[in-house]
């Protein structure tokens, strides 16, 4: 397979028609158009369905008839409208139903503004919709990432009968460079479970209303028991020069390949610094981190935000090692000698005794 | 001698609905599953119910169902049809669902004449959550967020949705009926057998709108209940066919 000089937003687009994606719905938001558009030009022409909705909350509900037949299926946007998205994500996660929804993240909040931004964490991790409930939360850090990931996601999907989200920015939405992509899929799986008709079986309904609250606890802990098994299974991070490491940056996404360049950097200065990458933000590394504290007292915390994922890396170290935060938010993308700048001066301040 | 009335193969037996003495839901939800009997659509129908008084319709109906957020029906139907075009796709919803919180996903489903049916029950009121004004709420008419009645200078006039969409050029089928009797019920049958029959042909999207008593909000008993329908509900929102674009039709 050859390598083709692509953009993120492309990237997601081709990656989902070689999962096999069926149907997309979405509607246009800035820095996203571009998958889209190539939705658009290829769909149609393979046989599948192309919508451009009246509103994102529509596309999501398209999105819900889609899935609730069997079809692989996904939607795109870019924050303000994923915030639209949320009510049929909670749906979708109610009913049990796969999808995949890419979050192209913008600054804000309210519209803000269309650069790069990591600011819809919390919404992202924490459900972001009404109820109990959890999105499996996949940050890819390279377009390559972006297409193996996304072709993965709809494997998670169907797997687990859940919403999944592609957590990304506008700086990877926009940025081009050579991918491989996976084969297309063969065959899709078999979903049993999916409406299609009666036929001379008994009728089935997919619905979220169960007003019986004992029934409703009870629906409640089965949706737990699958996140747990998400937890056991579908964790991804990327260790990075952690070896020798003496100070560890955690970030992801973008934010991470800005701090591989300031990593570099300061090693050339005799800094021993490596990076733990949440590769799934939902389920969240935590036990990796928990580990690394065994050897590691002090860690960066790099975000395009004012601290969300802060918080988890604050629940997995439990206070048992220091945590520099340091954030750009609101559409400003950092540049790794402004990294580098703190993760020296941390490290002095480390190794170098006070007097 | 024929049994007339025999139990809609598409209708669960033994259940009794949560419906209220009087309420038109039962009606309506009876004429969907004979239709579909008669037409040989229950095995490959999927039904999208609302929000409201008829979200546990999957609870009577003997079809495939699924439950849709308020207002979000047809875009639902809209996801289902467009991924199997060999089912048989409707919605169910009332007036506060598709011409209150769900006027985009109507106006747009209809404008992209999605080759789905739609059964939109107009009782002007907000059934399920006590009675509230409803897009259709009448001029005078009395909710419990209109005490001194509608007044439309202050809470706007009666929606005419269904004469809204009617105007789509994709809008092949939209006719208005009410279950006030049984003349209006036969009417009702009629109208929802010719609005599948313009899906089963892929001729494009359908709107049957039933005005259908609510006497538990109306705070009439179930026999004034359907005489307001006639002589009042009828003066706002006038039966009849709204439009029909089908071949030989026009």
């Amino acid at each position: 397979m050859s390598k083709i000089f692509i953009s993120g937003n492309h990237a997601f687009a081709e990656a989902a028609l070689r999962a096999g994606c069926q149907c997309y719905f979405g509607y246009p938001i800035t820095p996203q158009n571009e998958l889209g558009e190539y939705m658009a030009d290829h769909m149609r022409k393979l046989d599948r369905v192309f919508i451009q909705s009246e509103s994102e909350t529509a596309a999501i509900n398209m999105v819900i008839g889609s899935a609730a037949t069997g079809a692989r299926v996904m939607t795109s946007s870019s924050s303000p409208g994923v915030s639209l998205k949320q009510e049929g994500i909670s749906f979708l996660a109610g009913f049990e139903l796969p999808a995949v929804i890419v979050n192209v993240m913008r600054g804000g909040p309210g519209l803000g503004n269309i650069a790069p931004s990591q600011g819809d964490y919390f919404q992202a991790t924490r459900g972001g919709g009404h109820g109990d409930y959890r999105t499996p939360v996949f940050a890819p850090a390279s377009v390559q990432e972006i297409a193996d990931l996304t072709y993965h996601a709809f494997d998670v999907a169907d797997r687990y009968r859940t919403p999944v989200m592609m957590l990304s920015d506008g700086m990877m939405g926009q940025m081009k460079e050579p991918v491989v992509f996976p084969e297309p899929i063969g065959k899709l799986p078999d979903k049993e479970w999916a409406l299609k008709g009666r036929g001379d079986g008994p009728s089935r309904y997919i619905c979220s209303l169960i007003l019986d609250v004992v029934e409703m606890e009870r629906h409640n802990w089965k949706l737990v028991r699958k996140y747990d098994e998400i937890e056991k299974n579908e964790i991804l991070y990327e260790e990075y020069m952690l070896d020798d490491a003496e100070i560890v940056v955690i970030a992801y996404g973008t934010t991470a390949r800005i701090a591989k360049g300031a990593i570099k950097r300061v090693r050339k200065d005799g800094v021993r610094a490596g990076m733990l990458r949440p590769i799934t933000l939902w389920p969240f590394p935590k036990k990796a981190l928990a580990d690394l504290c065994a050897r590691i007292r002090q860690f960066v915390v790099f975000e395009m935000s004012t601290g969300q994922m802060l918080e988890d890396v604050q629940i997995a170290l439990a206070g048992r090692a220091d945590i520099v935060f340091h954030g750009r938010p609101g559409g400003v993308v950092p540049m790794p000698v402004e990294f580098a700048r703190i993760i020296y001066r941390e490290y002095q301040k480390m190794t170098k005794p006070q007097i | 001698m024929k049994l007339k009335n025999a139990w809609p193969k598409y209708y669960k037996k033994g259940v009794v609905t949560h419906y209220c003495p009087g309420c038109g839901h039962g009606i309506v939800h009876r004429i969907v599953a004979e239709v579909l009997e008669e037409l040989d659509l229950g095995k490959r129908a999927i039904g999208v119910n609302p929000a409201g008084c008829a979200v546990l319709a999957y609870l009577y109906f003997d079809f495939d169902v699924i439950e849709s957020a308020h207002g979000r029906g047809t875009a639902i139907a809209t996801g289902i049809k467009r991924s199997r075009p060999d089912l048989f796709v409707f919605t169910y919803q009332g007036d506060g669902d598709l011409s209150a919180i769900g006027t985009a996903e109507t106006i747009h489903s209809a404008n992209r004449g999605e080759n789905i049916c739609v059964i939109f029950i107009n009782n002007a009121v907000y059934g399920m959550t006590g009675g509230q004004l409803a897009p259709t709420t009448l001029i005078d008419m009395k909710t419990t967020t209109t005490p001194l009645g509608r007044d439309p200078k202050y809470d706007g006039y009666p929606l005419h949705i269904t004469d809204v969409v009617a105007q789509f050029p994709g809008v092949v089928y939209a006719e208005r009926v009410a279950v006030d009797g049984p003349a209006g019920i036969r009417k009702t049958k009629k109208a929802i057998t010719n609005a599948f029959k313009t899906q089963v042909e892929g001729l494009g999207y359908s709107i049957i709108e039933v005005l259908s008593p609510c006497p538990t909000n109306w705070k009439l008993s179930p026999v004034d209940s359907f005489k307001w329908v006639t002589e009042v509900m009828m003066k706002e929102f006038p039966t009849g066919v709204l439009t029909d674009k089908r071949p030989g039709k026009e």
